[in-house]
Formats: C-alpha cells, sequence, structure tokens
C-alpha cells in the first residue's frame, strides 16, 4: 500500500511516504515535509489506496458469499442485479440535477439505495412461500437487473454529454474521488459485515451440501439466505455507492483463492477480502500509472487484467474436470 | 432413540400426499420404507427431518415432538443422507464434508475443537474413508461420495438415522459394504429402499406405503406378502426364508401382474 502511495502521476519518493504519514499518524512532530508532496500524499493517494482496498475487500466478499447462497459459480453483485440497481440510482441524481450541483453524497446514497432496492426486490420475486429457491432467485436477480439497466439506458438516452460522460465514468468505477471522510463509514459497514459473514463460514459450507441436507444438519436454510442476502446487498451496496460499477472482482478473486485453497468459508472469506483489496489496489495503481497523467476506470482493467489471468488457472485446475 | 409418527397427514399444492400415517421405530431397529415411485416416502422422511412441517399429525424422535425442538436439538438427534447431496461441494475436501456434520453441535460462535475432530476422525475411520480423507469431494467415485455422506452423518453423532435411496446407483459390493456399516454402527435407522432385496436383507421390519398410506408394517416374511407385492408393486413374487437364513424376493418368470400394463 505504501507503494501504492508513493507512485502516481508524481513520483513521491517511499521513505518520504513513511515520513509524512507517520506524521499525520502520530499527530504532528518530526520535519515537516514540502507541502505539495504533503498534500498529494495524505490527502489524495492514502485515501484513495485505502478506498480501493476497501471496495476491492467488499466486493470480493459479497461475491463468494452470493456464489453459495445461490448454489451458482456465476454469481456476483452483477448478476443478482444490485449493481444495476446502484446505476439506476446514481444515474437518477445526474440526470435529474441538469444545471444545480449536486454533491458526491447525493449519487452515492442514490446508488447505495438503488442496490439495496435490487436485493430486497430479488429477495422477495426470489421466494415463494417462505421458500427461497437459488435458481428462482438468480434469475430473479437477472431479471430485475435488466429492468434497472433498460431504465437506466433510457435516462442516458436523454441526458446531456457531461451527463453522459459523469454517468459513464460513474458506471465504470473509480476511486479518484476518495476523501478521508468518507473512509470511516466505508470502512466500518465493510470491515463488519466481512466478520459477520464470515462467523456464517460454517453454515454457508453447509449450503453446498444442499438444502434438505442442510436442515437435516440443522440449519434454517431460508433465514439464512435473507440475512446472508441483506448482508450481501448491504456491503455491495455501500462499495458501489463509493466506487461506482467495479466488474468481475466479484466473481473472480472468491474462484481464484477457492483454486488455490479451496472452499471452506471459515478461510475462503478473510483470504478473498484480502486478495480483493491487494488486487483493487494494484489495478487501481496501474489505472493512474499506465496512462500518465490522464486516469484510466478501474472497470476497464479489472476484467482486462483479470480475465486472461483468471483462464489461464482454469485451464491449468483439474480439479473442474471432475466436478 | 424411538421415533414414532402418530396420524401423519401431508398435503403438498393442495394434494395429499400422505394420509394418516402411523409408524413406529423401535430403538435400534432398522425399519425399511419401501413403495412404488410417487407413495410418499421421501415425503415421509422430511418431516422426520424436521424439513416440512405437518398441518396435522405429530413426529417424535425419543419421545419429544421434533417441531417442539430447536433446528440444532434435532439434528443432534437425527442424522440424513439424502439425494440432494451431490450439490455443488466442489472444493471440499472428504475431511471438511464430514465435519459439517459437527455443525449443529456449534452456534455462530463456535469453533472446533478436539471432541469434534475425534468425533469426524471416528466417523471417517468406521466408514473406511481414510485413504480418501484429502480428497476433493467432488473427484470421488459414487459409491466413495455415499461412504463419505455416511460418515457425515455418524459424525452428527445421531440416536436416529434418515438414509434416502444410500444405495442408488452403486455397484453390488459397495451396496453390501455401505449395508454392513449401517448394520454395524447400531444406530436406529430409517430407510427408503427401492430394491426389496436390499430391503429384506438389511431389515427387521419394513413398512410399505401406498398412494400416501401405510398398507402394511412388520417382519419382512408379515409384511411382503405375495398378495402386497401384486397389488402395491404391480408384480408376482414372493418373499422366502433360505435355507441360510437370508430372506430373499423370487420373482416370477412372467413377473408383471396382469392388471397393470
Amino acid at each position: 500500500m505504501m507503494v501504492a502511495v508513493s507512485i502516481g502521476a508524481v513520483n513521491v519518493p517511499l521513505g518520504e511516504v513513511w515520513r509524512i504519514v507517520a506524521r499525520h499518524v502520530t499527530g504532528g512532530g518530526g520535519t515537516a515535509a514540502d507541502p505539495a508532496l504533503d498534500q498529494i500524499v495524505w490527502n489524495f493517494r492514502a485515501p484513495r489506496v485505502v478506498l480501493a482496498a476497501l471496495v476491492g475487500a467488499g466486493l470480493a466478499v459479497s461475491g463468494a458469499v452470493l456464489q453459495a447462497l445461490v448454489s451458482n459459480p456465476l454469481a456476483d453483485p452483477t448478476v443478482l442485479g444490485f449493481s444495476y440497481g446502484a446505476s439506476l440510482g446514481a444515474v437518477l441524481v445526474i440526470t435529474a440535477a441538469t444545471g444545480a450541483t449536486l454533491g458526491g453524497l447525493g449519487v452515492s446514497t442514490a446508488a447505495f439505495l438503488g442496490a439495496l432496492a435490487a436485493g430486497i426486490l430479488v429477495f422477495v420475486l426470489g421466494q415463494r412461500r417462505g421458500r427461497v429457491a437459488p435458481t428462482r432467485l438468480v434469475l430473479s436477480g437477472v431479471a430485475v437487473g435488466y429492468v434497472f439497466l433498460s431504465a437506466t439506458s433510457f435516462l442516458q438516452l436523454r441526458a446531456t454529454p457531461t451527463e453522459l460522460r459523469t454517468v459513464m465514468f460513474w458506471m465504470l468505477g473509480s476511486v479518484s474521488g476518495a476523501q478521508w471522510s468518507q473512509l470511516p463509514v466505508v470502512s466500518a459497514v465493510v470491515l463488519s459485515t466481512t466478520v459477520v459473514l464470515a462467523l456464517f463460514g460454517r453454515r454457508l459450507n453447509v449450503l453446498l451440501a444442499g438444502d434438505e441436507s442442510a436442515t437435516a444438519l440443522g440449519v434454517d436454510v431460508n433465514r439464512l439466505r435473507a440475512v446472508l442476502l441483506v448482508l450481501s446487498s448491504l456491503l455491495t451496496g455501500t462499495v458501489i455507492a463509493v466506487a461506482g460499477g467495479i466488474g468481475f472482482v466479484g466473481l473472480m478473486i472468491p474462484h481464484l483463492v477457492r483454486l488455490a485453497t479451496g472452499a471452506d468459508h471459515r478461510r475462503l472469506l478473510p483470504l478473498t477480502a484480502l486478495t480483493g483489496a491487494v488486487y483493487l489496489v494494484v489495478v487501481d495503481l496501474l489505472s493512474r500509472t499506465l496512462n500518465r497523467p490522464n486516469e484510466l476506470p478501474l472497470g476497464i482493467l479489472t476484467a482486462l487484467l483479470g480475465a486472461p489471468f483468471f483462464l489461464w488457472l482454469l485451464r491449468r485446475d483439474k480439479g473442474l474436470d471432475a466436478a | 432413540m424411538r421415533l414414532t409418527v402418530e396420524q401423519l397427514h401431508i398435503t403438498l399444492d393442495r394434494r395429499p400426499i400422505l394420509r394418516d400415517v402411523h409408524l413406529d421405530v423401535g430403538k435400534g431397529d432398522i425399519v425399511g420404507l419401501v413403495g412404488p415411485n410417487g407413495s410418499g416416502k421421501s415425503t415421509l422422511l422430511r418431516t422426520v427431518y424436521r424439513s416440512l412441517r405437518p398441518a396435522l399429525g405429530v413426529v417424535r424422535v425419543g419421545g419429544d415432538d421434533v417441531w417442539a425442538l430447536s433446528a440444532r436439538t434435532a439434528a443432534r438427534r437425527t442424522a440424513a443422507v439424502l439425494q440432494d447431496a451431490n450439490g455443488s461441494t466442489s472444493g471440499l475436501s472428504v475431511t471438511e464434508i464430514v465435519a459439517l456434520g459437527r455443525t449443529p453441535h456449534h452456534g455462530l460462535l463456535g469453533r472446533d475443537g478436539a471432541e469434534d475432530r475425534r468425533a469426524v476422525a471416528d466417523a471417517i475411520d468406521r466408514c473406511g474413508a481414510r485413504p480418501l480423507a484429502d480428497r476433493d469431494f467432488a473427484s470421488l467415485s459414487g459409491g466413495e461420495r455415499q461412504r463419505v455422506l455416511l460418515a457425515r452423518a455418524l459424525a452428527q453423532g445421531p440416536e436416529l438415522l434418515v438414509l434416502d435411496e444410500l444405495t442408488n446407483h452403486l455397484d453390488i459390493r459397495a451396496r453390501f459394504e455401505l449395508l454392513d456399516l449401517i448394520r454395524s454402527s447400531g444406530t436406529t435407522t430409517l430407510a427408503v429402499l427401492h430394491d426389496l432385496d436390499l430391503a429384506a436383507r438389511l431389515c427387521d421390519q419394513v413398512a410399505v406405503l401406498h398412494d400416501g398410506e401405510v398398507v402394511g408394517a412388520g417382519p419382512v416374511l408379515d409384511v411382503l406378502t405375495p398378495a402386497v407385492l401384486r397389488e402395491v408393486f404391480g408384480v408376482t413374487a414372493a418373499a422366502e426364508r433360505h435355507a441360510d437364513g437370508v430372506v430373499r424376493i423370487t420373482y416370477a418368470a412372467r413377473p408383471l401382474a396382469p392388471d397393470r400394463p
């Protein structure tokens, strides 16, 4: 993370980064750094790197939980419609605010509410007489996603070119707008939901055994699915709200960790969080250095870099042939 | 532990599936549940492992109504090996699968302790699955999988075993091995079996389900009479005790009973 903070449009020596961060963390003292460097490191880069780590962890954990929740290896926040719900919320605010300037908070809140609405809608549509069938849940997610997507597309058609650019950039995802002020909320949500979800690790393993078998093992499958769905849409909603629609992390990272260490969720979830965090910090670093001084949206790079590596891993894994 | 089913009625999608079912499985007994496809066998099992709540009637395990117990308490008494168990279990090792059996012994914050590890190791050994312990469950053959799932059920430390077609699709040796395991476990068992000959060999008693009703229950020779075999299963056959003491089903040269196509 320190390396990621030091590299960018302006490179800051690693030692200097340490000094600046240490000075802020310990609360003054020591030699005052160059104010410009201090500004770059502490106000722009550091919150951005921390946010990238939180967003990466959040998306990856949520993907891992959703895959177990619906017993489907293709599941991720996009497939279940959360991301499209967030997009609609964000686009609604961006295009409605013609002329007026609406703060970043407005877009974030709308995106969060959109994701949550999608989560609740998918859950309500996915159950029948109190039973939550995994397949119905996935198909409901896909259908809800399409509805949100078409509404979003309609709004985009009516948007001005400036708005459209904002929408475009938001949907592809970025952590460039990171500020210290938004980090407490985001980190609180990401850390607490990840810890709680990890506590459900044993029950997530049981879900892999099939619904009837899980019931016979003393797990209330329907209630478990409801709790997990709420937690994961809360988690996804929060990170998408601040970082936009970053795809592929939620799908790829859990599979990657699973291939490396197996599917026991008590191990899988913490490792997935860690790997997701590192991955997005690296991708964000590349996004602002590949094309200096311009930035690429994260959503473009996550898939462009991740997919080939992921495909290579899939071809190497012999276990998949047996399954 | 004794299992009793009293006056059980189940209706699904307005279709009566079970009607006034009574069943009694004594402590230590192995009872086979037989009947044609769609006669309600799996539905009856679901009421025992607390997946289906009856509108009318009671299922008691160890004297308690299973719905008066918590899901976890009920699962510490009753373990099941079911047909859905080959879901998306890829990525879990055999040991991890067997360890799932310890789930009802823990709350949200519970971690595996020495007792859990001992129960898991013991179940793996009893089922002869030690050489498989580190394999990925998804890479096992059908017989190996059933053996591991039985180990999972035994790791649960149950006093009642519920088995749904444990030996389906298995070769003949694997079938007999599994039957020996169940017998040697000494656990009270209710087993749905399609193969009548296997049921006659494994079970002390059988209960016959036909269109959601129990049409006979008791010792194999008393229940599987030529009349029942003809009317319920639609075949001409007889159950006989052979000289070696084993009850076998003998089917007629043209076993299809005339009233069925």
